[in-house]
Order: structure tokens, then sequence, then C-alpha cells
């Protein structure tokens, strides 16, 4: 534990926030430019684990083991939410045949 | 004794009851025997209070719950009995009593016979409410009661609209006097720190005559009694409320509701003597109704206006009498208006009756003939109000006439000019009815008829009332034993010690000129009354100065003009300006805008996931933004 700690350190806090602000941002592209759903999950996934990291991160350089144990509770809430999405995706694949998001326009008043 | 007390209240709730949540169900013929025996149970329980009240010179007090407690007020719910609310109790159950069994006759036909009987039997619960209450605020109670109870039976007939009218008149009309009432009720609690009517009186008593206060609540106060006893300015509801079935005039808007106001004075009497001005406004008062009143039902051709005329007029000669500060004297001639009164109008329902509802006095004549039991009533009723001997109107208004012209010359005048009036209006009809020759409506009409035992024996015994009443208390020329004076004295001992006696005691001769004088005048009267309209086969119509009396006044037409017309002026405005245009074009607005801001919001929902997308990412970033920013 001190080790990876320790490992972790060697790498300046700066860079991971960075990197994760890097992640996140594509994973915002990803879901304002993207039409197919399946991707725009998948950027949605990228979005959280950079989240993930960072909480990591931060968890290490504080000392605070609280913040990894959030990341435990983050990635079992999104296993549930990516079975309860890709179930959605079926069903709408099913009625139209298509995922592109643009097909779903008629959520409308 | 307690018991009974609260059994009087009991009893007609009771019946109210009983009658008013099975009226679908009870028997049209059930509900007035029932009514009744309620009230006679009630009468009886009068009569035995009213015995021991006399007998042990006591004064009962019943407390039954504490009604309202909180920081330092406690307003109890109790019951007064000493020998003025006996008095009242006597004389509300024995009238209310044949006057109950009276309608059994008179409303036989009716189809909403059993609702009448429940509101007859709630007006006596109020009634008695307001005469058994030991404080000012269960007083109010009673008094707003009673005048509920009033509106629903003025609007007995509530299909027709001009009864529905002449009932909310007579509602708003008291609402003004009430307000009065209430300011007084205020004011007293202020002052004393309590209610109770005994300590009130006593705190008062010890107050210096003059006192500001005092005046105020009394000047409040009366201008309550002069709302519910129909007094100038707010005499106008009790013509009015003649829409009302002929034996509810008789009971409430003659012999018992409208002389609450003199009970009210008779029960204040002791802060009342303790203000001057007040005692002054409410002669003046009494004095101008007195008369005008009487002018004007000299004038009236409805057979039930003449009464309700005659009746403010009566009342405002009992008002005189508190003026002057005979306050036993007042509560004299209430006790006797209340049998002849009671009796007047009970025989006009029979004539009515027997015409088959009509009212105008000149669509009748020579009936004596053919419904002489009701005119033998009839002449009895209007012997007794015309104050001539030995019929019970005599001694009482002998007694209020004593004491103006004690008060001085000019006063006594008055009041014999006003006692007059009586005879002059009362024989004017007992003529046109019952001796001049029969109109060709009548000659037409064949089903004369003469009413029921069931409505004459209840007449018989308000007839016999009325011969003997009078001889509680002879007039001072004849006997020296006071009985009315001596029975009521512990009530009004109080008040009586709080003022000077009367400086102009009377002599000899001048009792003997009130004595001989008005009689002499009656009888003239009389044979004039006689002379003009036993032959006259139409009645003339009024001009000039009579005209304006015929048209009673045009008060009704004074307050259209300077009180509704102006009130409805401004409410039209505000109906225009404010309501219309400001509120409602505010509400309006507040709508509208809503649906428009809708209508256009409306475009973001496109549908499109993507966009929704877009929209969610630049939401969040903005909340951010302003999160860190601000």
């Amino acid at each position: 534990m001190e080790t990876t700690i320790a490992q972790i350190q060697t790498i300046p806090l700066q860079y991971y926030i960075l990197f994760c602000s890097a992640l996140f941002s594509i994973g915002v592209i990803g879901v304002l430019a993207k039409r197919n759903a399946l991707v725009i999950f998948m950027s949605v996934e990228l979005m959280l684990n950079s989240a993930n990291l960072l909480l990591t991160a931060f968890s290490a350089y504080r000392n605070d083991p609280a913040g990894q144990i959030f990341v435990f509770f983050i990635m079992v809430v999104a296993a549930a939410e990516v079975a309860i999405g890709l179930a959605l995706l079926v069903v709408v694949y099913r009625s139209t045949h298509t995922i592109d998001i643009n097909a779903l326009n008629r959520l409308k008043w | 004794m307690e018991l009974i007390s609260i059994l009087l209240l009991v009893f007609p709730l009771l019946g109210f009851l009983t009658i008013g949540l099975f009226q679908k169900q009870m028997n049209r013929n059930l509900s007035g025997v029932l009514a009744s025996s309620f009230i006679f149970l009630n009468l009886v329980a009068a009569a035995f209070l009213f015995g021991f009240v006399t007998a042990s010179n006591q004064t009962l007090e019943v407390p039954l719950f504490d009604w309202i407690k909180f920081a330092d007020i406690t307003i109890p719910f109790a019951l007064t009995i000493d020998r003025l609310s006996a008095l009242m109790l006597l004389i509300v159950n024995g009238v209310g009593l044949l006057i109950h069994l009276y309608s059994i006759g008179y409303m036989k036909e009716d189809e909403g016979v059993n609702r009448y009987f429940a509101y007859l039997n709630l007006f006596i619960f109020f009634m008695l409410t307001l005469i058994l209450s030991s404080n000012y605020l269960m007083l109010f109670i009673g008094w707003e009661g009673v005048g509920l109870c009033s509106y629903l039976l003025i609007g007995f007939w509530f299909k027709d609209r001009a009864n529905n009218d002449a009932a909310k008149k007579a509602f708003i009309m008291n609402r003004i006097g009430d307000l009065g009432f209430l300011i007084a009720t205020f004011i007293l609690f202020t002052t004393f720190k309590t209610l109770s009517i005994s300590e009130i009186a006593a705190k008062a008593s010890l107050m210096p005559s003059g006192d500001l206060t005092l005046m105020a609540i009394t000047l409040c106060l009366f201008v309550g009694a002069v709302g519910k006893s129909a007094q100038i300015p707010l005499f106008t509801w009790l013509p009015d409320a003649m829409a009302g079935p002929t034996p509810v005039s008789a009971l409430i808007h003659a012999a018992t509701m409208v002389t609450a106001g003199i009970y009210l004075v008779a029960r204040s009497s002791v802060m009342f003597v303790l203000s001057p001005v007040t005692m002054d406004v409410i002669l003046v008062i009494g004095t101008v109704t007195a008369l005008l009143g009487g002018l004007i039902a000299i004038y009236q051709n409805d057979i039930k206006k003449i009464l309700a005329y005659s009746t403010v007029s009566q009342l405002g000669f009992m008002f005189m009498g508190l003026g002057l500060g005979s306050f036993s004297g007042a509560m004299f001639h209430l006790t006797t208006h209340a049998f002849f009164k009671a009796l007047l109008f009970l025989a006009a329902g029979s004539v009515i009756h027997a015409l088959s509802n009509e009212q105008d006095i000149r669509k009748m004549g020579r009936l004596r003939h053919k419904i002489p039991f009701t005119f033998a009533l009839f002449l009895i009723g209007a012997i007794a109000i015309s104050g001539i001997p030995p019929f019970a109107g005599f001694f009482s208004k002998e007694v209020i006439l004593t004491a103006a012209f004690e008060h001085g010359l000019g006063m006594g005048l008055i009041a014999t000019v006003i006692s007059l009036l009586t005879t002059i209006y009362m024989f004017r009809l007992i003529f046109v009815v019952f001796f001049k020759p029969e109109s060709k409506e009548l000659q037409a009409n064949h089903h004369v008829h003469e009413s029921p035992k069931v409505m004459l024996y209840p007449m018989a015994v308000l007839a016999i009332l009325s011969m003997i009443a009078g001889f509680v208390q002879p007039p001072k020329l004849f006997s020296e034993t006071q009985g009315f004076d001596n029975y009521l004295s512990p009530v009004f001992a109080k008040s009586n010690s709080l003022v000077a006696a009367s400086e102009h005691a009377l002599t000899v001769q001048t009792e003997w000129m009130i004595f001989i004088f008005p009689l002499l005048i009656i009888a003239l009267l009389i044979f004039l009354s006689y002379k003009r309209f036993v032959n006259n086969k139409e009645l003339v119509s009024p001009t000039g100065i009579q005209s304006l009396f015929a048209h009673k006044l045009y008060v009704d037409e004074i307050y259209d003009f300077c009180i509704l017309k102006p009130v409805t002026f401004i409410s039209d405005i505000f109906r225009g300006l404010l309501d219309q245009t400001v509120i409602n074009g505010f509400v309006n607005a507040v709508g509208s805008g809503t649906l428009f801001v809708g209508r256009k919001i409306r475009l973001l929902q496109t549908g499109n996931v993507g966009v929704y997308l877009v929209l969610m990412v630049f939401s969040i970033i903005a909340i951010l933004f302003f999160n860190i920013i601000l």
C-alpha cells in the first residue's frame, strides 16, 4: 500500500488533473458530437472513469482512503447503470432498427 | 332550581333539533303539537322560577361551564335569573306558547309547517339565551340568534323575492345596530376587565355621573338597541318584516324580539343612569320615533303595516320611559304591550286568514257580523292599546305619562299626543275593517269564515291578559301599592339610588288631569273616527302632508338616495376600475403570460436526444461556472 501511494506520488498531481480533464473533455465531445448511441454511452463511461481516476489520485495525495472507497461505489453503480443502459439500447434497436440518436426524435410535447 | 333553569334552554333546543332534523319524515300535524308541548314545559319551568325568585327575592346564578378561558380572560357560560329575567321568561314563554298554539291552526295548510315550528323553537331558545345570560357576550349570542331566526322567519316563504328582500333588509339593518353592541362590548371589556353584567353594574356604580367612557358604552349599547327595537333611524326594517307569517309578526316583531333593546337598556340601567347624555338621546329618539311611527300608522292601508308602525311607535314610547328614568314603567309597558300587540297581530292574522290572505283594509268592511269572535278580540286589543281603562294599556301608559309630566309639562303633552295617536289609528282600523260598507272585492268573496278554535282560544287568553294585566299596578291616585314597581324594585334599586328623586312631584290635581283629560279626547277621537269612516264607502287618498306620512316619510327613498345610491355608485367604480381592470387584468396577465412563455419554451423540447444532451452539458457547465464564480 505504501509503495503504491509512493508510486502514484512520483507523478505530480497536476498531470493527473490535466490527464483527467483531457479524458473528460474527450468524453464530453464524444457525447456531443457522436450520433451513435453506443458510442455516446461509451463516452459517458469515459467521463465517469476520468472522475474515478481523479478521485484515486487525490485520495493518494491526501492519504485518505475514503476517495478510493468512493471509486468502488461508483464502479458498482456504473456497472448497474451499464446494464440498464445497454438494455434500453437493445429495446430501442428492436423498435427502430437503428441506434442513431437522431432517429429518436419523438420524445417531445 | 339550577336544573330547571338549564331545562329552559334544553327544551326549545331539543324541539328545534327533533323537528328540524326530522322535518322530512315528521307528520305535519305532529310538529306543531310537539313544538307547543316543549314550550309548555318551558312555561311551567318559567313559572316555577318566577315563583322562586319572587318568593326568595334572591338572584339565581347558574354557572354551566367556562366558555372562553385564556390568558387573563375568563368568560363563563352562566345563567342569571333575577326578577327582571323571570318576568321576561314568563312573557316570552307565555306569549310564545299561545302563538305556537295559534300557529297550529294558522299554518295548517302550509307545506313548510315543520320547518316553521323548528325555527319558532329555535327562536325561543335564542330569546331565552338572551334573557338568561349573565354576561354581555352570551347576551350577544342570543341577540344575534334571535336576529337570525327573525331573518329565517321573515323570509319563510322564500319563493317570493320580496320576502327575501325584506328578510335581508331586516338582517342588514340589525347588523348596523349589532356593530354598536359589539363595540360597546369591547369598551366594556377594556374598561372593566370583565363582561359579567352584575360585576360591571357593581363597578360602574362607583364611577362618577357623566363619565365619558360610560357615555361611549351606553351610546354604543343604545345603537344596538335602536337596531333591534326598530327606532329611528333604523326602524324601516320592521314594517317590511311583516312579509313573514302573521304569528311570527306577533311573536318576534311585536311581543318579544323587538323588546330586546328595551331589555338591554333595563339590564344595563346602572350605566345608563350614570350618563345623562345618553338618557337624553334615548328620550329624544324614543319620542321622535313614537311620534312619527304613530303618524305614519294613521295613513297606512295594509293591516299589518298599521300594526307594525304601531309597534314602532309603542317601542318608542317604551324608550321614552327608559329615557325618563322610569325603567319599571318601560318594562310594565313592555309586558302589557306584549299581550295586546300579540293579540292584535293574531286577530289581524285571523282577519287575513278569513279573507284568504287579503291584507289591504280598503278591500275589507263590515266584517263584524261575519267573524264576530275575531271582531270582539280585535276590539279588546284596540281598547287596551288605546289606553282606555280598565284595560292593560291604560295602566302602563299612565306610568310613562306620569314620568313624562314629572319631567316637564312639554314632555308630558308630547307623550299624551303620542298616546292619543294610538287611538286614532287603531279606531280607524277597527271602523274601516269591521264597520265600513263592504267593498266590491269582498262582496264577491263568499268564503269569509271564522278561524278554528285552536286559533281563537289563544287569542282569548291574550284578550283576558290584555284586560286584567294592568291591575298589577293601578295608578297612584287609586292605590298605594305599586305592584309592578315593587316587583322590579330590587333590580333597579341600585340605578334608582344613583339619581336624585324627581323634584317635580305631581300634585293630585295634575294627576287627575293626566287621568281625565286624555280619556275625554279619546272619546272624542273615537266619535270623529266613527263619523268619518263608517259610512264612507271609499277611503280618501291622502293629500299634502298626509301623503308624506302615507309614503312613510319617504325614509326608504331617502336611505336609497343617500346611502344605497352612493354605495352602489362607488361599488360600480371599484368593480369596473379596480376589480375588472386592475385585479382582473393582473390575474389574467399572469395566466396569459405563463401561456405565452410556455408556448415559446416548448420549442426547446425538440424531441431530439442529441439536442437534449447538448443542452444538458451546457447547462451543467453553466451551473458549475456560476457556482465557481459566485
